[in-house]
Formats: C-alpha cells, sequence, structure tokens
C-alpha cells in the first residue's frame, strides 16, 4: 500500500506528476480516436475499432460527438498549462492547491464521463458529471486569476532585468493574469449558447455555418468562442515557454506590454463577433493580433540570439555554420520557438491570406472546400500547441544526450513533415483541380500519416518508458516528485 | 545507406504525387435497369427537416428518380442549340439567366441578368463533347449524373423543359420521407450503399484518378459482376439521394449569392451524405463531382 501511495502521490500531487497523467491522457485519446476518421476510416481501421470498444456511433450525433471530442482534450491542455503556471509563478500555496484539485478532478470529469456519453451511449448522468467537469475547470480559472493577482506587493518584482512599472508591478505576471482572466470570460462565450443550444441537442459546427449572412447571437457566440480560446492557449504556452527559458532584458520589456495589449485587444474584438461590434471585429481582432504576434517574435529573437551566444561562447569570432550549429544543437530549446516561427506557415500565414483574399479566392470554391481550410487551420495550431508542450516536456523528464537529440528532433521533424502536407492540403486547390488530385491528395495523407504515426509511436514510447519506470522503488519519478519548474527555469 | 534510403522514399512520393492523372481512363458499363426518366410522386405534407428535425411541410410534387444523365443533358443541348435558348461562347455553353435581387449583404455577389455559364466545354472532366454542330456523350458516361455543370446550367435545363430544379426542402422529403432518417435507406451506411470517397465501387481507383461517378441508379441491389450493391432507394424510390454527386437545389436565398446542394459526392466522406448537410458555391461553379434532378 505505501508503494501505491507513494506513486499516486507522485502522479496527482506532484507537477511533473500531474503533467505525466494529463500527456498519458491525451495520447490515449488521441490514438484510439484518431483511428475513426480520413484514412483510416478509408482503410476500414474504424469499424474495427468501433466493433472493438463497442462504440455507438449513430450517424446524426456526429458533431455533438465531436464537440465533446474537442473538450476533451482541450481541457487536458488547459489543465497541463495550469500545472506548469501554477509551478512557475509564486503564488500561495492554498490557491496553488485548490486550483490543481479543481482542474485535475475537472478534466477528468470531462475527459472520462464526456468521451463516455459520446460514444458509448447516452447515460445522462454521464453528461451531467461532463459538465460539471467543465464547471469545475472553469471555477479553477477563476481561482486561478485570484492567485495570480499582480498587484500584490507581495509579487512585485524588484529584477530591472525583467518587465516590471516603476511601483515594480510585474508585467510578465500580469500577461499571465490577463490571459487567465480573458480565458474565464472567454469560456462563458461556448458556456452560455452551449447550455442554450439544450445541452447537446442541436449542435452545429461553426464551419458549417460560416457562409450564412445572417447568424443568430448565439451562433456568433460559439464561433468567437473557439477562435479565442485556441488563440488564449497559444498566447498562454507561449508565456509560459518564455518563463521556462527565462526570457529577459530589453525585448523582455518590450514583448510584455504588448502581449498584455493583444490579449485584451484579441480578446475585445473576438467579443465584438457577438455584439454590435461584428462588422469592425475583425478589425480589432488584426489590431489585437499584431502585437501579440510581435511579442512572440520579439521571444524568438531573444532566445535566438542568447542560443546563438551560448553555444559559441567557447569560439572567439563564430562564423555562421557555427552560429547555426550552436543554434540547433539542442531541440529541445530550440524546437518551440522554431515551431512558433513554422505556425506562421502553416497557420497565421494561411489564415491572413484567406481573410485578405476570402471573397476573391476561398468564397469561389465550395463552402465543403473552405470546410476543409479551416479545420485543418485549428488542426494545425493545435497540433502546434501541442508539441510545444511535448517538447517543454523533454526537458521537465530531464531528458540529456542521444535521447535528448531523438527525441527533440523526432518531435519537430515528425511534426512539421506532418503539418507541412495538411498546409498543402488546404491549398490545393490554388494549384491543382479536383479531377486530376488524387496523387497529390495520396502523397500528402502519406505525408501526414507518416508524421503524425511516428510522433505518436515516439509519444508511446515514451509513455510506456515513464510507465515501466513507475514500477522502480528508485525510478526517475522518485526525484521528479518534489521539483518545482520555476527550479529548472533556465539561467 | 538510411539517408539515401530515406531520401529515394521522399523522392519516390513526391514523384508519385505528382503523376498525371488519366481523365479518360476506360470506365465499366453497366446497365443498372433503372429509367432515368421517371419521375417520382411526393405527397402533399408534414416531415422532418434539417438535422435537428424541424417539422416542415410542402405541397405535393414531382422529382426526377435520379440525376440528370450526361446522355439527357446532351439531347437538351441539342436541342436547346437549335432553338437559340443556349448559346456556343468559345469553350463555353452559355445561357440567359434573368439575375437576381441583389441586397448588398457582406459577402453577397451581383447576379445580373444575362449570359451566364451553363457548362465548360474545355474542362478535362467534361462527359459532353461538342464536334461544333452536335453535342456527344463520351463513351460509357452516357448514364451517368451530368456533371461539370454549373447552377445556371442546371437551373436552365429544368426551365427549358418546364421544370425547376427543387427546393432544399423539396429534395430533403424526396431523400427522407416522413421520418428521422440520416440517409435515404434508413440509419446506417455501409460501402455498397451508395458512392462516395473511397468506398471501394468498380469505378474508382484511388491510386490514380480516384473517385469517379456510378451511373444513375447503380444501387439498386443489383448484381453487377461480382460487385452487389444494396438497394439505396429512398422511401419513395428515387437513387442517389446520398453520394455519386452533389445536386444543385433551386432556392435564392436573400442576401447571399451561393447555391445549394445536397447529397454529398463521390468525393465526400459518409457524414457529408446525410440527408440534412448542405454544400454550396456560387452558382458558376461547376465540378466533376456535381450534378442536379429536377422537380415540377
Amino acid at each position: 500500500m505505501p508503494a501505491l501511495k507513494t506513486r499516486f502521490n507522485y502522479l496527482f500531487g506532484s507537477t511533473k506528476g500531474l503533467i505525466l497523467v494529463a500527456i498519458a491522457m491525451i495520447g490515449i485519446v488521441a490514438a484510439i480516436w484518431g483511428m475513426l476518421s480520413g484514412p483510416m476510416a478509408e482503410m476500414g481501421v474504424r469499424e474495427v475499432v468501433i466493433k472493438l470498444f463497442g462504440m455507438d456511433m449513430v450517424q446524426a450525433e456526429r458533431e455533438g460527438r465531436i464537440i465533446i471530442l474537442y473538450h476533451s482534450i482541450a481541457m487536458a491542455i488547459v489543465a497541463i498549462e495550469t500545472y506548469m503556471v501554477t509551478s512557475l509563478l509564486k503564488m500561495k500555496e492554498f490557491f496553488k492547491m485548490a486550483v490543481r484539485v479543481l482542474i485535475t478532478v475537472g478534466y477528468m470529469l470531462t475527459m472520462v464521463f464526456g468521451m463516455l456519453f459520446a460514444y458509448f451511449g447516452h447515460n445522462w448522468a454521464f453528461h451531467g458529471l461532463y459538465i460539471t467537469g467543465l464547471s469545475l475547470i472553469f471555477f479553477a480559472g477563476v481561482l486561478l486569476c485570484i492567485a495570480l493577482w499582480p498587484w500584490n506587493p507581495e509579487y512585485y518584482s524588484t529584477d530591472k532585468d525583467y518587465a516590471r512599472t516603476k511601483k515594480g508591478l510585474d508585467m510578465e505576471r500580469l500577461a499571465f493574469f490577463a490571459t487567465a482572466v480573458t480565458t474565464v470570460i472567454s469560456a462563458l462565450f461556448g458556456a452560455v449558447p452551449g447550455s442554450f443550444f439544450g445541452n447537446g441537442f442541436e449542435v452545429f459546427l461553426a464551419e458549417n455555418v460560416i457562409r450564412y449572412p445572417e447568424k443568430t447571437l448565439m451562433e456568433y457566440s460559439i464561433i468567437g468562442h473557439l477562435h479565442i480560446m485556441l488563440a488564449l492557449i497559444g498566447i498562454m504556452i507561449t508565456l509560459i515557454i518564455g518563463r521556462w527559458l527565462n526570457f529577459k532584458g530589453i525585448l523582455h520589456k518590450v514583448a510584455m506590454p504588448l502581449m498584455i495589449l493583444g490579449t485584451i485587444v484579441l480578446n475585445l474584438g473576438v467579443w465584438g463577433v457577438a455584439t454590435p461590434l461584428e462588422p469592425i471585429a475583425h478589425t480589432i481582432i488584426y489590431v489585437g493580433a499584431t502585437p501579440s504576434m510581435f511579442a512572440a517574435l520579439l521571444l524568438l529573437i531573444w532566445s535566438w540570439d542568447k542560443l546563438i551566444r551560448e553555444g559559441t561562447a567557447h569560439l572567439k569570432k563564430p562564423n555562421l555554420l557555427q552560429k547555426l550549429g550552436a543554434l540547433v544543437r539542442d531541440p529541445l530549446k530550440f524546437g518551440p520557438t522554431w515551431q512558433m516561427l513554422f505556425m506562421n506557415f502553416t497557420t497565421s500565414g494561411i489564415g491572413i491570406f484567406m481573410a485578405i483574399r476570402l471573397d476573391e479566392i476561398f468564397r469561389v470554391w465550395p463552402a465543403r472546400e473552405e470546410r476543409i481550410e479551416l479545420t485543418g487551420h485549428w488542426h494545425a495550431l493545435s497540433a502546434i500547441i501541442a508539441t510545444i508542450i511535448l517538447l517543454y516536456y523533454g526537458d521537465i523528464m530531464g531528458l540529456k544526450g542521444k535521447v535528448r537529440q531523438l527525441y527533440g528532433w523526432g518531435l519537430l521533424i515528425f511534426s512539421d513533415i506532418a503539418l507541412a502536407a495538411v498546409t498543402v492540403f488546404e491549398m490545393k486547390r490554388l494549384f491543382i483541380t479536383e479531377a486530376m488530385q488524387q496523387p497529390l491528395v495520396n502523397g500528402l495523407m502519406l505525408a501526414m500519416d507518416v508524421g503524425l504515426g511516428l510522433l505518436l509511436t515516439l509519444l508511446a514510447v515514451v509513455m510506456v518508458w515513464r510507465l515501466i519506470d513507475l514500477f522502480k522503488p528508485k525510478g526517475r519519478w522518485t526525484e521528479e516528485i518534489t521539483h518545482e519548474l520555476s527550479q529548472e527555469v533556465m539561467k | 545507406m538510411k539517408r539515401l534510403f530515406l531520401t529515394i522514399s521522399l523522392v519516390a512520393v513526391l514523384l508519385t504525387s505528382c503523376a498525371p492523372v488519366d481523365l479518360n481512363a476506360p470506365i465499366p458499363a453497366f446497365d443498372t435497369g433503372i429509367d432515368p426518366s421517371s419521375w417520382a410522386q411526393i405527397p402533399a405534407g408534414e416531415f422532418y427537416f434539417g438535422q435537428h428535425e424541424d417539422v416542415e411541410s410542402t405541397e405535393a410534387y414531382e422529382i426526377m428518380i435520379t440525376d440528370v444523365t450526361t446522355a439527357q443533358y446532351a439531347g437538351f443541348l441539342n436541342a436547346a442549340l437549335a432553338e437559340g435558348y443556349v448559346k456556343v461562347d468559345e469553350e463555353q455553353i452559355v445561357g440567359f439567366y434573368p439575375g437576381d435581387e441583389f441586397h448588398g449583404v457582406k459577402h453577397e455577389e451581383k447576379i445580373e441578368a444575362g449570359d451566364w455559364l451553363f457548362i465548360p466545354l474545355d474542362d478535362p472532366s467534361q462527359r459532353i463533347r461538342f464536334d461544333g454542330s452536335k453535342f456527344t456523350v463520351q463513351d460509357g458516361y452516357s448514364n451517368h449524373p451530368m456533371t461539370s455543370v454549373t447552377w445556371f446550367g442546371a437551373w436552365g435545363y429544368c426551365e427549358y423543359y418546364d421544370h425547376r430544379l427543387p427546393t432544399e426542402m423539396e429534395w430533403e422529403k424526396a431523400g427522407r420521407g416522413t421520418d428521422e432518417r440520416p440517409f435515404p435507406w434508413g440509419d446506417e451506411i455501409t460501402r455498397e450503399h451508395a458512392n462516395f470517397y473511397s468506398s471501394r465501387d468498380p469505378f474508382e481507383d484511388m491510386s490514380s484518378f480516384g473517385s469517379r461517378t456510378s451511373p444513375v441508379g447503380f444501387y439498386n441491389g443489383q448484381k453487377y459482376s461480382d460487385y452487389q450493391t444494396l438497394d439505396s432507394a429512398s422511401p419513395y424510390g428515387l437513387y442517389d439521394m446520398a453520394g455519386n454527386v452533389w445536386q444543385w437545389t433551386g432556392d435564392v436565398y436573400e442576401g447571399m449569392h451561393y447555391r445549394f446542394m445536397r447529397g454529398g459526392s463521390k468525393d465526400t466522406y459518409d457524414m457529408d451524405l446525410r440527408l440534412w448537410v448542405r454544400n454550396n458555391a456560387t452558382p458558376t461553379y461547376f465540378s466533376p463531382g456535381v450534378g442536379f434532378r429536377c422537380a415540377r
């Protein structure tokens, strides 16, 4: 029993254990439910999985199932980010504990009972527990906002290397706070219409109503909600990576106010979609997104400069190749910001291009083509955020040497192959007709499947390794049990 | 050695991806026994409309039991060209459309009175041939649905015979009957029910040209060579109301120039074959996966 208790304490009482559990849960869901669509369905794998697990897949309920699936995964991601924030930033122990308990119970209820309800018949008690889970996560968010309150003098910064006001207000903490507060408010933009649409009785997917000139307030609210939640998860992981890498100096001082401004304006724009501001909402969103993205760019410049300086410190006059070598010598430190840059090719760039040329190009295509762009765009952004988390997790696990290189480069290469293929797939109509596309589609599908398959295999290997480790009395988990991420912030 | 293998594999994938597609590859010919010139009677009354099963009603009407075939469309073009109903404009067949009322709504585009594209003649997947005086059908495609036809081309065909395109409600009622089924034949879908993406029918080759249309009424329970189909008729006896080709419908909605399509196609996954699923495009859009049928 003591052996079980210590392991339980590690998995549900320590930062690293909690992150491990959430990643494992997402991995299991991604592995099983990833076999229900796309090429897996074409190959007949879907039928096997449905029979094997006894799933109940009523055709009329597909939209509702997908919404619950998205939320199940997203809530676990939000939980991981929350664990990271509560471990990286100073806060009262009570708040830290309360937030973690609420969000852990919350995402587990959401994931377990949500998926049971959606895919294994409709036990309405399960649906109730799913909603309870989402509610707990919401309250965890409210508590996190209180815990992060940046105007508490206890949290004022005295270090001049970091962005702060004259009085000492920690601008980075304010950026975390702004992101947390806007996330909680934005959750309501999904929760209210979610209740309105009758707990799933009249669900719809936003990508299916995108062209209708008249949408209801609740439909606008859902569209705003799904866009901003993903953006906020992206902003939060950017702040987390900045904290881990110990982002500081003049660029930090410029970036943090931009991040705060961008987050607030971006949210105002998205909330504006569901208000009379709708006609200019997109303009407000662009205005908000620009400083946020610029702040991320400053983090990238700073971190790459740091990697190059540290990696060439032993050289008197490093040449370009040596600098490049220094930049990429540690994939776990280089990877997160590289993925942010790569995101501009796969997500942000595509999104901006679509917005600018919407009527000339994309709205000439049938709605189903536009749906491919939209869903591909969201999937790519989600996948990039997931890989950034996994790259950071590689460092959290303390991977070293060759294993660190293999894990880091594996994640980067596999995901980037898949995401590049997704991007070409989304945009294929720009350069190939429907009639001629099949060989290209086959090639791209292969690249996507190989990329994602290898990535999931890599993750599975790590998870199995961690599982085996749990059986060892003095495994790695015993070292991780008391570690906080704030202790491992880069020097 | 490992690097060489990886490079060769990547190059092979790239080259395969760029392989040319033979759009005129031989296609199996089957007689389905379904008469594309027959009509189904749909009685007046209520039915479940849309995913959320709103109760709506229609007057009585008739609707074609299959999509308009390429042979039927070629016959129309020959007659219509002789009468001056359609014109040849370089590589296009055009015809007059009286235009839509314009409301200036965001994203709405003007559809003015004038000649609009019915079908392109130079599209590589066009199955109608024109030798300068007569329209004919490419071998093997005469009983396939007419595709690469714009909404104007579909509207023009139906109008020419004093018919019309069905409204979305009429289309869905004809496919669904009066119960809540998601597919014309019932609750579930298998590969033998309809022609959809990668449904392994005798007409597709996913390594080359991909999915192709099947003859109208193909999924009627018959066995073709060694391929057994299931009877996929709707409660009113309509065929191909799920899969094969998207079907243009006739509604012109205020504030939008898009025209709506129903039924899913050979190029979409089974989820798009559910009867309430909508697709839309500009009325000048044409595709090898879009056809139509008429109502009256």
